[in-house]
């Protein structure tokens, strides 16, 4: 077998009985980057000379006999919103352009701590907001499925980049559904957790109270490898939740069945706007999990219909005021201001640095908490989360997990959705109740509709990732699926 | 009449300077004296990613407060932004406490005794960071750059707004002494470091509209700023001239206030809960626990030095308003029984000694047995009232023992009879024409006695003095009668 499509856990024990060097393993996937990167675009930083040293510091150590981690070698690609000490971090922007964090993401300190070598920062919607990567100031990610379409977003890098080989494993991070988007129209596995279980450290803010770093994987396992080693308490994260750390993978196939477990699919997810082939990929991937043992019903969450508008005042207020800090005073870019009072300087700054999704997403969220409109749209999205939790909880004493399509459709194409704001919002419609409600959801392929994947999502209660795994493992093992390589 | 009508708010910002680090990160609270943009972290620096981690000992620093104020302290208090662009501030906004929607401060209401028959009541308490330093090269107005010092941006800042029930300049200033006397009595603030307590006021007069005073760094401040902008308000309105609702900025060199910018409405802070932060649930058993580890606070204290020790509520009040004079006058108390003539020299003399060497009490070296040896001293009638004021400045410049300064400075009273009669001899030679005014006039004896003094240097006893000149006198008067 090609060492390039080793799952991360048989490269971390090849590497740590010393049958595959990390460093020869990393020049594989170095040599592969080399050749699909220019076609993808999937990153904004290749970080090769900082992998090469920790490839060979790895090795050295098993040479010695000495212990080195769980991910002992394996490539990590970091999406560029997460903060690698020294490393440059742009978040897809302009205005971070040359920034360099003076420290690393807890996530970040986590992977290190076993050994995963981290290979560069991915492309990315402009600070995260967007469903396509086309919002980069370093120009689009390409689907590896199709080079004329779009990867996803906003963690289209990530997805794009697992997906074609460039890194075995990769970081996203999930604010309305931004590791599903891509894992489902790139063909891999991505999850959002629960809020609170994967410390934000180190994540730059869009809209705090929503968003999670997620794993991305070619497979179920990998995917729940790489949650074990970033999850659990962070006391620099005071909205991290003080849960013992638990090792997804020992929990795949325990037990292997899913007798009695009950899947209810949630109808406002399979209705009007879903495309025909996604609706039958999903069913039929249903139909898999009810073979198995499963038992199948049918779910209607009324307060969904409130949910986009909802996800979307709540991100962009939060994001107005977190993004209020990049005025050129402290890092990144600054533009020249000779002559000009501080207030016209800094508005020069954010007008040159920002794009266009920006302005608009920062603009509408300073109004929304504007004196007089708070009540009517800050505090109305925040009783209509309450809402939709609230149904959320009373599905969940019916049926343990809620799936559905992670999106109502297929990759579209580059330039097809740019030009309208609110069809590209559109888009979220099934991914942003997962993060409104803050419960883990897992996107994980179930075939392909004319050539391109689809992913199946699946929903549980917080802190049940281990019934998501579950769920999409058993799917997996039907072998109805198989990663394949792209392009 | 200047002043009538007068209603003062103040909103106080005291930097809880007993803790060991800022509010939401471990970056020390000590900053003083460090070079400019060295005690900052990537925390108070508000770098992409980073997250504030609530310092517990901030809230129970403010519940401590809360207690003392006599407030109602909140059992869910929560976070909120409050959105400005500024180059103070970080991320250009601050983590603060709002009482509004979006917001829930530590504690609302409370009081505080002005010790007058006067009592302000307190609006609301709550936590906020501290924004940064900035330094205009040269002056405000001509400074061609800004210079940002962060050193300080994220200190714990405990907010106190008063209801405006302050109707004078002098109270004003005294409810800030009041107020930093309960806040070192805590042990929470100190009051002597530069910049620790800063305050804006609103004053209105009768009639007129609310002007906001920005920028008043001390307590004389305080009250120079309220007579500037009460004087000039007066004069408005008595000219007919409407005063309009502004900000206006304390400039502490030229000692006036200007014009900030006119207030047409509120502006739009654009407040929302902190979502990096979740609420802080205050449990009555943290409060009961709380208020058993309270110290004695000065209203308390006062009561001990009026009832115990049978100071006089006057000198008691002025004592305690100064925790560190209070803790002076008990330390002295224990080598000399006399509370209340201790307390007349301390609030006396002593105080306006160290005003006029520029002192604080906390700077004084004198030893509290020193004070009691010079009260002793002046029991023995050893020192006169006069030489005893020479007596405690040198032990105020030198930190010396008093009975080493009479020694060596021959400051000791002259009480013998022989010898002050040769002095008063000498001066009634000198001054034929005084003698004369003094034999009709009561009052020209002063001038006489006056002479004796600055002959002995003021060491002569001035009752002694004053019988002898008085006996001389008589002679005089019989002989010229005989």
């Amino acid at each position: 077998m090609n060492p390039l499509l080793y799952p991360a856990e048989k490269v971390a024990s090849a590497v740590r009985n010393g049958e595959l060097s990390a460093l020869d393993y990393l020049e594989a996937v170095l040599e592969r980057l080399k050749h699909v990167e220019p076609k993808l675009n999937a990153f904004i930083t290749v970080t090769e000379e900082l992998a090469r040293r920790k490839a060979e510091n790895i090795d050295r150590r098993v040479e010695k006999g000495l212990k080195v981690g769980k991910l002992a070698g394996v490539v990590v690609a970091v999406k560029d919103n997460i903060c690698v000490k020294g490393v440059e971090t742009t978040c897809g922007s302009r205005i971070l352009k040359g920034y360099r964090p003076s420290y690393n993401a807890t996530v970040v300190e986590r992977l290190m701590a076993e050994d995963a070598v981290i290979i560069g920062k991915t492309n990315m919607d402009e600070f995260a907001m967007g469903s396509s990567t086309e919002f980069s100031a370093y120009g689009p990610t390409r689907n590896p499925w199709d080079l004329e379409r779009v990867p996803g977003g906003s963690s289209g890098g990530s997805g794009a980049a697992v997906a074609s080989g460039e890194a075995t494993l990769a970081l996203g991070s999930d604010t309305g559904g931004s590791v599903r988007c891509p894992a489902a129209f790139c063909g891999v596995v991505g999850l959002k957790p629960t809020y609170g279980l994967v410390s934000r450290y180190g994540l730059v803010a869009y809209a705090n109270s929503l968003e999670q770093i997620g794993p991305m994987a070619r497979n179920v396992g990998d995917c729940a490898l790489l949650l074990s080693v970033i999850a659990g308490y962070d006391p620099r994260d005071s909205t991290s939740l003080k849960v013992q750390p638990m090792d997804y993978q020992t929990k795949l196939t325990d037990p292997p069945e899913l007798e009695k477990l009950r899947i209810g699919v949630i109808k406002e997810f399979m209705g009007e706007g879903v495309q025909e082939g996604v609706r039958e990929r999903v069913w039929n991937a249903v139909q898999s999990l009810e073979n198995l043992g499963a038992r199948v019903g049918e779910v209607s969450l009324k307060s969904l219909d409130y949910a986009l508008a909802a996800y979307y005042i709540i991100a962009m207020s939060e994001a107005s005021s977190n993004l209020a800090r990049y005025d050129g005073l402290r890092y990144g870019f600054r533009s020249s201001d000779q002559g000009l009072d501080w207030n016209r300087a800094y508005a020069k700054t954010r007008r040159m640095g920002f794009g266009e999704e920006v302005k608009r997403r920062i603009i509408l969220g300073t109004f929304a908490l504007s004196a007089g409109y708070y009540e009517a749209y800050y505090l109305k999205a925040l009783k209509v989360r309450t809402l939709i939790r609230m149904e959320f909880e009373k599905a969940f004493k019916k049926f343990d997990v809620l799936v559905g399509p992670s999106m109502p459709m297929t990759a579209f194409k580059i330039g097809e959705k740019i030009e309208d704001p609110l069809e590209l919002y559109m888009c979220d419609i099934n991914t942003v109740p997962a993060n409104l409600v803050g419960i883990p959801a897992i996107s994980v392929p179930c075939g392909l509709s004319d050539g391109l994947p689809v992913g199946l999502q699946v929903m549980a209660p917080p802190l049940r990732e281990d019934l998501v795994f579950k769920v999409a493992y058993a799917y997996e093992r039907t072998g109805k699926w198989m990663f394949q390589l792209k392009p | 009449m200047v002043g009538d009508g007068v209603k003062i708010g103040l909103e106080v910002h005291c930097q809880l300077t007993s803790l060991k680090t800022k509010l939401f990160c471990s970056c020390p609270t000590d900053y003083r004296g460090k070079p400019p943009n060295t005690n900052i972290c990537p925390v108070c620096m508000g770098e992409p990613g980073t997250l504030p981690v609530l310092n517990k000992e901030a809230v129970r620093a403010a519940v401590m407060v809360a207690l003392a104020l006599h407030s109602k302290i909140s059992r869910f208090t929560y976070f909120t932004r409050k959105n400005y662009f500024y180059p103070d501030m970080a991320k250009n906004f601050q983590i603060s406490q709002y009482d509004g929607v979006g917001g829930a401060p530590i504690a609302k209401g409370g009081y505080v005794d002005l010790g007058n028959g006067k009592v302000v009541r307190i609006r609301r308490l709550q936590l906020e960071e501290d924004p940064a330093r900035l330094v205009y090269e040269g002056t405000i107005d001509t400074a061609t750059a800004t210079l940002v010092d962060y050193n300080r941006h994220g200190v714990a800042l405990i907010e106190i707004v008063t209801e405006p029930d302050i109707t004078s300049p002098e109270d004003a200033r005294r409810f800030l002494q009041k107020l930093r006397s309960i806040l070192e009595h805590l042990g929470v603030f100190d009051g002597e470091l530069e910049g620790s307590m800063r305050c804006d006021a609103n004053i209105s007069l009768e009639g007129g509209v609310r002007v906001e005073i920005k920028n008043i760094s001390s307590y004389k401040d305080v009250e120079r700023a309220l007579r500037f902008e009460i004087t000039r308000q007066s004069s408005l309105i008595s000219r007919g001239i409407r005063v309009v609702r502004e900000t206006r900025f304390w400039d502490e060199r030229r000692r006036v206030t200007v014009s900030l910018r006119v207030k047409e409405t509120e502006e739009d802070y654009r407040y929302f809960p902190e979502p990096d932060l979740p609420p802080v649930v205050i449990t009555d058993e943290f409060i009961d626990e709380v208020k058993r580890s309270l110290p004695i606070l000065p209203d308390e204290r006062k009561r001990i030095f009026v009832e115990k020790y049978g100071v006089s509520e006057q000198n008691a009040e002025v004592l305690v308003n100064d925790k560190a004079l209070a803790d002076f006058f008990e330390d002295c108390l224990k080598h000399y029984g006399k509370a209340q003539e201790l307390s007349n020299l301390l609030v006396g003399d002593f105080l306006a000694q160290l005003h006029s060497l520029n002192l604080s009490v906390r700077e004084v070296k004198v030893k509290p047995e020193y004070i009691a040896k010079l009260l002793r001293l002046l029991d023995k009638k050893v020192l006169t009232g006069h030489l005893a004021k020479a007596v405690l400045r040198e032990m105020l410049e030198t930190g010396r023992d008093p009975e080493a300064i009479v020694e060596e400075k021959g400051l000791r009273r002259i009480g013998s009879r022989e010898e002050l009669e040769k002095i008063v001899d000498r001066v009634f030679r000198e001054n034929r024409k005084a003698v004369e005014d003094a034999l009709v006039n009561e009052k020209a004896v002063h001038f006489l006695v006056g002479q004796v003094m600055r002959i002995t240097r003021g060491k002569a006893d001035p009752n002694l003095t004053r019988q002898i000149i008085k006996n001389k006198l008589e002679k005089v008067r019989a002989s010229r009668k005989a």
